[in-house]
């Protein structure tokens, strides 16, 4: 009877494992291999994209939205938006039945309103808000983005209406608009913490309206979220979405190879031709958001002279770079923004890799016998410039014959960007990725008289250049607006500020099981719309 | 016996203050601005950058710095980390447990494999097995850790597919950490296979950062039984006609092992502080990891917190370590 009951228990416990099994099967659940631990999970407090992917990416909307994978503006918690003529007044239509996420720590009362989008924005302009201080209350971006002092009111008309009023009229609005900064967050939620008053937990333990529900955190192992069942937009194709943080490339390539992730960001460039040629791995490439350049000093001698930055550029063999540096993975720029970005200028002539005529127009700038210069090459690695050193070595090589000798220069990294904000460099290589898509996301940031002293590394400050991306940034019509940002890219060639190296190529490896993975321009991952093979 | 432990207590405030004005002076000397570092290649306007700096305390002259920073730590507020703004303690103790999980395990691997192995050494002087550990032990202490782990994973868990390739646990299994320690949490837990994945996971990392510590345990041990050996006692020992097992484990062992166990303290305080590489190559989420990273970050607080949690834990496992003499070998204790 004994060994009876003892079968039919066992039997009974068999068959439960097995259902286990099957209900774990059918369960899709997607582990992203990251690279690196969130600060915190209010996409506003921070800037760096490993804490936008695991935050405003998944969890949060904002009123615009870009399409996946590309930089083209759509509806997002804002189901459409007018422009006041004057191009000061922004009136956003909300979307209605929109829910915010029920977990454990917060069970919503209410859906997506209008008060929800004042408080996300006033909490980073206001100092008297009471959230403001939270959390460090250090808002780089919104500040970044010059919102401060454009933004004068944000207004609710009713709960589906909100009006942000500007202090001048700025084009580039709606982009910033769908940035990560921008991110909505629940104001009924941001009360119930005040309340409690536990205000820094809101930062930690998110709540938004996005295609995932926050489940845990494990600092710097793992970030665990389950498919929002009422998102608005539909329910997101996986069930679980993981996120097993993994700072070594080559331990993320290893782990993919064992099945243990099924994506990873941030291959080693070395392991991209046994990436290519693994049957079991699909290798998505694109070209990025970004452009990797040599700036000039042009307040110092002889920069300042312009056929000198042209003789330059002209010595440079960019061809040859981008084999050495990039080994495949960068193509050749000729512009100050990438190719994927609307307004790109492809009628422009790059400066033709010439030493003999490099030579003849050193001669005709007065220095026929050359001079003496530095080159900063970046100490770390990124996208735009893979091998900074590398680079600044050839650079080197190349000026050498037309009779420049630089000596090359780094600094730890955070003293080698203060260091050229004080503009002490002659030379420096650096770069950008796109924030927003918008033209004047590169060219006034990094080119415009404004930025002399901040993000304008070349110190340049060209009027008529100035002239055409500030009156591109006042008018709304983009057809007006491309005519004005292909004419400063002319300008910006002639004036040889820079000398524009490359846009990196981003690769994204994969298993085979991952369908419609979408790479986005932005550099972030969205794994909305993702769906997993069995 | 009491006290032999206050005076030997008594010496760890001298170290205790070192520790702090080492560590403020060495990571204010190198360069880096936490402020820059956080802009990148944005920039940052020179009057935000200021007051940001404000913010921070970092405006004020370093010594003024260093006095509120110890003030604080008498206080037992280290402080809150630039990066992620959480309070360093609450930092520290989150990660703690998965180093303390590591080392814990490095140890017990170093120590079952390289006792053993440096007794038989020493007993067996000269033979080739005695080659062989000598050997082995010289390997596996000039292995640079980082490819060492590397060449386990694609052999291990790439090419075999026996054991995981990084992390604590099965992506796909969720379970609740309560304790930190993955072991025991997920004893707890309702997931089937917790346990024995987390166990799965703890092979290799801890292989890797036992392998030193291993090596440094069975070369010591060998060469304290081989002074040990030659000793009179150990000759009476033999002439009383006492057995050879005896002999070794009784008369020899017990005083070959005072340096054993100096050596196994400070390995244990190296583990503690220098599992960086076994953690990171392994994406194990200790507190090695997050100190290099904050280095990295120049994130003040979290470099000094992190090292004064972790040297203040290894002075008292040295102050533990000390008793142990006293407990094992009487003399030290009357001769101090």
């Amino acid at each position: 009877m004994k060994w009876h009951k003892l079968v039919s228990v066992a039997g009974i416990a068999v068959l439960f494992c097995m259902l286990a099994v099957s209900a774990q099967a059918k369960t899709k659940t997607l582990v992203f291999c990251s690279e690196g631990s969130p600060e915190g999970f209010t996409p506003a407090l921070y800037t760096s994209g490993t804490t936008f992917d695991a935050s405003s990416r998944q969890l949060f909307d904002k009123l615009a939205m870009f399409e996946r994978g590309t930089t083209k503006i759509v509806p997002g918690l804002a189901t459409s938006w007018e422009i006041s003529p004057d191009g000061m007044v922004y009136t956003f239509h909300l979307r209605k039945g929109v829910k915010f996420h029920t977990t454990p720590y917060f069970k919503p009362t209410r859906e997506f309103n209008a008060d929800d989008v004042i408080f996300s924005f006033w909490r980073q302009h206001d100092k008297n808000h009471p959230y403001n201080k939270v959390s460090g209350g250090s808002y780089e971006y919104y500040a970044g983005m010059s919102m401060p002092t454009l933004i004068k009111s944000i207004e609710k008309k009713d709960d589906y209406t909100v009006v942000f009023t500007l202090t001048k009229p700025n084009s580039p609005f709606i982009a910033n608009m769908a940035m990560d900064f921008a991110s909505i967050h629940s104001a009924e939620y941001a009360n119930k913490m005040l309340v409690a008053k536990t205000p820094d937990e809101f930062d930690q333990k998110p709540i938004g309206t996005g295609p995932f529900v926050f489940v845990s955190y494990q600092k710097d192992s793992t970030i665990r979220y389950q498919a929002f069942d009422q998102y608005w937009a539909g329910r997101a194709k996986i069930d679980k979405l993981v996120f097993s943080i993994t700072p070594d490339a080559s331990v993320r390539y290893q782990k993919l190879k064992a099945g243990e992730a099924h994506l990873m960001p941030y291959p080693n460039p070395a392991d991209l031709a046994a990436m290519k040629t693994d049957a079991n791995i699909n290798l998505m490439e694109m070209e990025g958001l970004n452009v990797g350049y040599l700036a000039f000093n042009t307040k110092k001698e002889p920069f300042s002279n312009v056929k000198v930055r042209q003789a330059l550029s002209m010595a440079i063999n960019k061809k040859a770079i981008l084999e050495a540096v990039f080994q495949g993975s960068g193509k050749v720029a000729k512009n100050p923004i990438p190719p994927t970005i609307w307004s790109y200028n492809d009628a422009v002539k790059d400066y033709e890799y010439s030493v003999d005529a490099a030579k003849k127009l050193l001669s005709e700038a007065g220095f026929a016998n050359g001079f003496e210069t530095d080159i900063w090459a970046m100490p770390v690695q990124r996208p735009y410039n893979p091998n900074a050193k590398r680079m600044a070595e050839m650079i080197q090589e190349d000026w050498k014959k037309i009779g420049v000798n630089a000596k090359i220069i780094s600094y730890e990294w955070g003293e080698y960007l203060k260091r050229s904000m004080a503009a002490e460099h002659q030379t420096l290589l650096l770069g950008w990725t796109g924030d927003n898509g918008d033209p004047d996301n590169f060219l006034a940031v990094l080119l415009g008289c404004d930025a002399v002293g901040n993000a304008n590394r070349s110190q340049w400050c060209y009027k008529p250049f100035d002239d055409l991306i500030k009156k591109a940034v006042l008018v709304s019509d983009q057809k007006e607006r491309t005519k004005l940002y292909e004419q400063a890219q002319v300008v910006f060639k002639e004036q040889a500020p820079w000398v524009t190296i490359a846009h990196s190529v981003v690769f994204k490896p994969m298993s085979k099981k991952v369908v419609d993975f979408k790479i986005d321009p932005f550099g972030g991952h969205v794994f909305y719309g993702v769906d997993l093979k069995e | 016996m009491v006290q032999f432990f206050f005076k030997r207590f008594f010496h760890v405030f001298p170290a205790f203050i070192g520790v702090t004005l080492l560590t403020f002076s060495l990571i204010h000397l190198i360069p880096g601005d936490p402020v820059e570092l956080r802009a990148g290649e944005r920039g940052i306007d020179p009057a935000r950058h200021a007051e940001i700096k404000a913010e921070m305390g970092l405006d004020k002259p370093l010594y003024v710095q260093y006095f509120r920073y110890i003030g604080n730590v008498f206080k037992g507020d280290l402080g809150k980390s630039y990066v992620t703004k959480k309070p360093i303690v609450e930092e520290f103790f989150t990660l703690f447990p998965a180093t303390l999980e590591l080392s814990f395990c490095a140890m017990i691997f170093a120590v079952l494999f390289g006792l053993p192995a440096g007794i038989i050494a020493g007993v067996k002087r000269g033979t080739a097995f005695d080659h062989t550990i000598m050997a082995a032990s010289l390997t596996g202490y000039s292995m640079p850790i980082f490819w060492w782990g590397l060449l386990m994973i694609i052999f291990f868990s790439v090419f075999l597919g026996w054991t995981p390739v990084a992390g604590r646990l099965s992506a796909i299994m969720w379970i609740d950490m309560d304790t930190g320690f993955m072991i025991i949490d997920s004893l707890r837990s309702d997931e089937p296979g917790a346990f024995r994945s987390a166990l799965s996971h703890l092979i290799l990392p801890a292989i890797v950062l036992g392998t030193i510590p291993l090596a440094v345990i069975a070369r010591m041990t060998r060469s304290s039984m081989l002074e040990v050996l030659k000793e009179d006692y150990v000759r009476t020992a033999k002439a009383k006609g006492l057995s050879g097992r005896r002999v070794i484990l009784v008369h020899a062992l017990r005083n070959a092992m005072i340096p054993v166990i100096t050596v196994i303290g400070l390995q244990t305080g190296t583990l503690l502080a220098g599992a960086i590489l076994t953690e990171t190559i392994f994406a194990w989420p200790g507190v090695g990891k997050w100190i290099l990273e904050s280095i990295g970050r120049r994130d003040y607080p979290a470099i000094q917190g992190g090292i004064l949690i972790i040297a203040t834990l290894i002075i008292f496992v040295n102050l533990g370590v000390d008793v142990l003499y006293g407990i094992i070998n009487p003399r030290i204790r009357y001769n101090s």
